[in-house]
């Protein structure tokens, strides 16, 4: 059974004057434990709200209209903040973009992985709760007696690999990392990833990553989840996104995407930008910029569902068929 | 290839001292430096787009800082066209009796004048642009900094070109705005347009897509591909990402503490890289393919850091072939094909 | 400008700014037509008798007369004049230099910075009255003698608050592309550095006005105002001599309650301003992930602002 299963899932924004803007329409995805899902797409099209409402930290504007968040089978988005918070680190961690750089100055390290282990429902005393900091600083890569050292003294690598350990604090099931690798340089680029797929191999972990960095989901990620605009765009195992995509939209992105592999070779950037969510298109999201579906009626008046193309690729897109042949 | 060149780099240092207290003078420590740039030289012809490649710390953006005069260097000779600029910034006079004798100005004109000629595109599009201009008060400001245009018609025309010119189409739809009105890739398209009005010889690109989003990226570099087809602009682009730098410069300098480790084609350093340092980076370079996933060479740590360089070859403590002989010498440039050289003892 | 139109929306949404904006519209009013609200002329020669002298209020003087028999709402309505002139006059010279000191200050830094900060900081530990009291001893009194007194001692704050909004505003990216345009310094800063910390400087320049209007009245109260001229600080200075023995409220009472009315009008303004546009005041953002961090393992919230640049103190 998937350890995580959002089916789905609809999140609406109220703005200051009222209006409803939708965020989130129509997402769904299933994560098995152990496996990894990428999840794909530049910013504001949503990927950081979809993390948010899995722990029901959506901003107080952010309404979840429609959907389900099954965790072990349990509908997180039924059960009161009480039970909630039992899940959150314990069930369901995360690691925060840029919590590297929120680490608080004039406290250890180790104190404040400390204060991570300490959640209200873990009754552990505190001598255990230095070793088990340590033990968790070993995990990621860091020796244990380096946690008596302030954020200022660790390296950016050592930062995150510190915000890393704080996740796992509770021994959490699902981890979600979002943006884990940005901002940081090629080779701590690299260090982070592998241990990343290092940490999710050991503590058998389903591991979420939210990047806008195909480079990363290709290099650590069994599934990938593509949205554009706030909905899905495709959603399938690895190879498939990035060897056989059929959405217009991944399939341009891909080649928007500069390969090392193959240096010299051309680029095809994506006119236009993304929409933004109080000037929604009324049919496809990505149709404005999309070269199928410039003068297709469908596209510009309905919107796509997601249908399941072959068995575990599911996309969204009026011209599916057409576009087959 | 030297007579052609429109910027000739020869042995430049840039140290920065390090703060001395009050702590550091009673425990007689001595003065020390941050080695940012440690004896760098290259050249870039004319109409080429060379990358500059390195993590952070690596001294690329000092370099293109000292290029077009915003640092001084320590050492070393920065030579654009023939002038050197290291002179101007230090703002001693070298009359040199070329056509545009840059030599004789004073200091203030001569950094005036090679700014016409020399730009420079930021890294972060939401910082560089300031919040309380139009669009076209930040495109026509070079031109009234260098009284270039005299009346309204000539700035408009040229504010519009170069806004058109950096894919703003049309530049009347852009140029009431404020930048926070933009998006992130346009944004740095104004930064461009904002260079390109002065009509540059050569542009610096301190990693002008690092900020933006993927879709975005490839519009931008497409942008700077055309600016050399269509005005024959020199680029020197420095990031730290290879596979952007693969998609479109000619050449590549790879940097690693304050040097430069290997220099050669693009496409050659690339597939065959020969220095350590560059294979592990461009074996770490994430590939989007799965089916491409390759042996990643991670090296263990981080860059040392540059105020205490490592003796002998500077990437000893951290290349997984280094010797005992990589302790102690300096390793200099070897040959590998025409063109590509790489610093390595091992070679 | 779109910024100030902002500011002014935001400031029009909150009670208190308005409440000021409205006591200080009153003031305003009563300076600008004085000659027409003033009952009496305060300069006109008039013959006295005895009981006129600090009769009380009656139907002909709403607020009684004083030491000299003359009706103290017309010196009331005409010292309005005074105070607001000191204190818009004096905060706009002293917001000026202040201005000037802290973008030289923080802009050039090194020894410019030094030189200029220390002889800043010798201004602010000297106790301000005793020097003025000083300096209007050596000149004189007069009425510009005074704004300009005011003016060289009051600008501190203000440099001290500039000079380090441009400490951190010229490391920002737009700065260094200005320079790699080719901007000179001159430029940079009236252009690219000022506009930023405009709207601080005004928020603290209103600040000032009070302050200045309490200093003239301090002078004038110590008896080192503009002898020509009817100020409320005087009026207080004559009630205090002469009339607190017979227990004349009527000549006390009104001088005090409007310094105390015009200043908290304008402390009203100046601090909506302030909150508005002082980067440092504004709380935390929802976003924070520190924040984010303690909320999921279920702790309350921290309520702490974004790092902001130092203001000075």
């Amino acid at each position: 059974m998937s350890v995580l299963d959002v089916r789905d899932l609809t999140i609406q924004y109220l703005t200051e004057q009222g209006d409803a803007l939708l965020a989130v329409e129509g997402v769904s995805f299933s994560l098995e434990q152990g496996r990894s899902l990428g999840l794909v797409g530049e910013s504001g099209c949503g990927k950081t709200t979809v993390m948010l409402s899995l722990l029901r930290l959506l901003p107080e504007a952010g309404r979840i209209t429609r959907g389900q968040i099954l965790f072990n089978g349990q509908d997180l988005l039924q059960i009161s903040e009480r039970e909630m918070r039992a899940i959150r680190w314990n069930g369901i961690s995360m690691v925060f973009q840029g919590a590297m750089n929120a680490l608080n100055p004039v406290r250890t390290v180790e104190s404040q992985i400390i204060e991570a282990i300490q959640h209200p429902d873990m009754k552990i005393n505190s001598q255990q709760a230095v070793l088990r900091a340590g033990e968790l600083l070993e995990l990621v890569g860091i020796p244990a007696k380096r946690g008596k050292q302030y954020p200022h003294q660790f390296s950016g690598g050592m930062k995150q690999r510190a915000v890393i350990a704080m996740a796992l604090a509770c021994n959490p099931s699902v981890l979600i990392a979002d943006e884990p690798t940005t901002a940081l340089d090629v080779m701590i680029q690299a260090q982070i990833i592998e241990l990343l797929e290092t940490l999710q191999k050991e503590l058998n972990l389903a591991l979420v990553i939210v990047t806008h960095d195909l480079g990363v989901v290709a290099e650590m990620c069994d599934e990938v989840l593509v949205m554009y605009g706030g909905t899905l765009a495709e959603y399938a195992n690895s190879d498939t996104i990035f060897n056989d995509p059929r959405h217009p939209y991944t399939q341009r992105l891909l080649r928007a995407f500069p390969d090392i592999a193959e240096p010299g070779s051309e680029l095809a950037s994506i006119p236009g930008s993304p929409p933004r969510l109080d000037d929604l298109p009324p049919g496809c999201r990505f149709q404005p910029r999309c070269q199928f579906g410039e003068e297709q009626p469908i596209c510009v008046q309905q919107r796509p569902d997601s249908i399941e193309i072959a068995p575990g690729h599911r996309t969204a897109c009026h011209l599916i068929a057409e576009l087959e042949r | 290839m030297s007579n052609q060149a429109i910027l000739q780099i020869k042995t430049l240092y840039k140290h920065f001292p390090v703060a001395h207290t009050v702590k550091d003078r009673l425990a007689r420590r001595p003065h020390q430096v941050v080695h940012a740039v440690d004896g760098v030289s290259f050249d870039v012809a004319r109409g080429e787009i060379l990358a500059l490649v390195g993590e952070s710390g690596s001294g690329k953006t000092t370099v293109g800082m000292n290029i077009l005069g915003l640092q001084v260097p320590t050492r070393g000779q920065i030579l654009f066209d023939g002038h050197n600029i290291a002179d101007w910034a230090k703002g001693r006079l070298r009359p040199d009796g070329s056509p545009e004798d840059l030599g004789k100005l004073s200091r203030r004109r001569q950094i005036m004048a090679l700014h016409r000629r020399a730009q420079m595109v930021f890294q972060d599009p939401y910082e560089s642009l300031n919040p309380r201009q139009r669009i076209f008060d930040i495109v026509a400001e070079p031109l009234e900094i260098h009284g270039l245009v005299s009346n309204r018609e000539e700035k408009q025309a040229r504010v519009r070109a170069a806004l058109e010119d950096s894919g703003l189409v049309p530049a009347d739809h852009f140029w009431n705005r404020y930048p926070d009105e933009l998006s992130g890739g346009q944004r740095q398209r104004v930064v461009i347009a904002g260079a390109l009005v002065l009509e540059p010889e050569l542009l610096i690109a301190d990693e002008p897509v690092s900020m933006l989003d993927v879709s975005i990226r490839a519009e931008i570099l497409t942008l700077l591909q055309n600016l050399r087809l269509a005005h024959g602009i020199t680029i020197l682009y420095t990031t730290h990402d290879l596979a952007t730098a693969g998609y479109f410069t000619d050449r590549m300098a790879v940097m690693y503490l304050g040097r430069i480790v290997e220099i050669g084609p693009t496409i050659e350093v690339l597939k065959a890289p020969c220095h350590p340092y560059t294979q592990a980076l461009v074996s770490v370079a994430p590939v989007p393919n799965p089916r491409k996933r390759r042996k990643r060479m991670i090296l263990q740590g981080e860059v040392p850091n540059p105020i205490q360089v490592p003796p002998g070859c500077r990437f000893h403590p951290r290349c997984p072939l280094a010797e005992e002989r990589c302790k102690q010498s300096d390793p200099p440039f070897v040959e590998v094909t025409q063109n590509h050289k790489a610093a390595c003892l091992l070679l | 400008m779109d910024q100030f139109k902002k500011i002014w929306q935001t400031f029009i949404s909150k009670p208190m700014a308005v409440v000021g904006a409205l006591m200080l519209l009153v003031v305003l009013i009563m300076a600008l037509f004085a000659p027409w609200l003033a009952p009496y002329d305060p300069q006109e020669h008039i013959d006295v008798s005895i009981s006129d002298i600090l009769a009380p209020p009656d139907a002909e003087h709403l607020l009684g007369r004083d030491d000299a028999g003359k009706d103290v709402l017309s010196s009331l309505i005409f010292g309005a004049r005074v105070s607001l002139i000191v204190g818009f006059v004096s905060s706009f010279f002293s917001m000026f230099i202040g201005t000037t000191v802290g973008l030289a200050a923080g802009y050039y830094g090194g020894r410019v910075s030094n030189v200029l900060m220390r002889f800043t900081d010798f201004l602010m530990v000297i106790p301000d009255l005793p020097l003025m009291l000083v300096i209007i001893s050596v000149w004189g009194r007069g009425l510009w003698k005074i704004i300009l007194v005011i003016s060289i001692l009051y600008w501190t704050y203000t440099a001290r608050l500039v000079r380090s909004q441009v400490l951190s505003i010229k490391e920002r990216q737009f700065v260094l592309r200005a320079r790699a345009l080719g901007a000179s310094n001159f430029r940079i800063i009236i252009r690219h550095i000022l506009p930023q910390v405009l709207p601080l400087i005004i928020a603290q320049a209103v600040l000032d006005i009070s302050s200045s209007i309490i200093a003239e009245s301090t002078l004038s109260f110590l008896g080192l105002g503009d002898p020509m001229l009817v100020s409320w600080g005087m009026m207080l200075n004559f009630a205090f001599e002469r009339a607190v023995s017979r227990m004349a409220w009527w000549f006390l009472l009104p001088p005090g309650f409007a310094i105390v009315w015009v200043s908290l009008a304008i402390i009203l303004i100046g601090n909506a301003l302030e909150e508005i546009v002082n980067p440092r005041l504004k709380t935390h953002h929802l976003f924070n992930p520190r924040n984010m961090v303690s909320l999921l393992m279920g702790k309350p919230p921290l309520v702490e602002p974004e790092p902001t640049p130092e203001v000075g103190t």
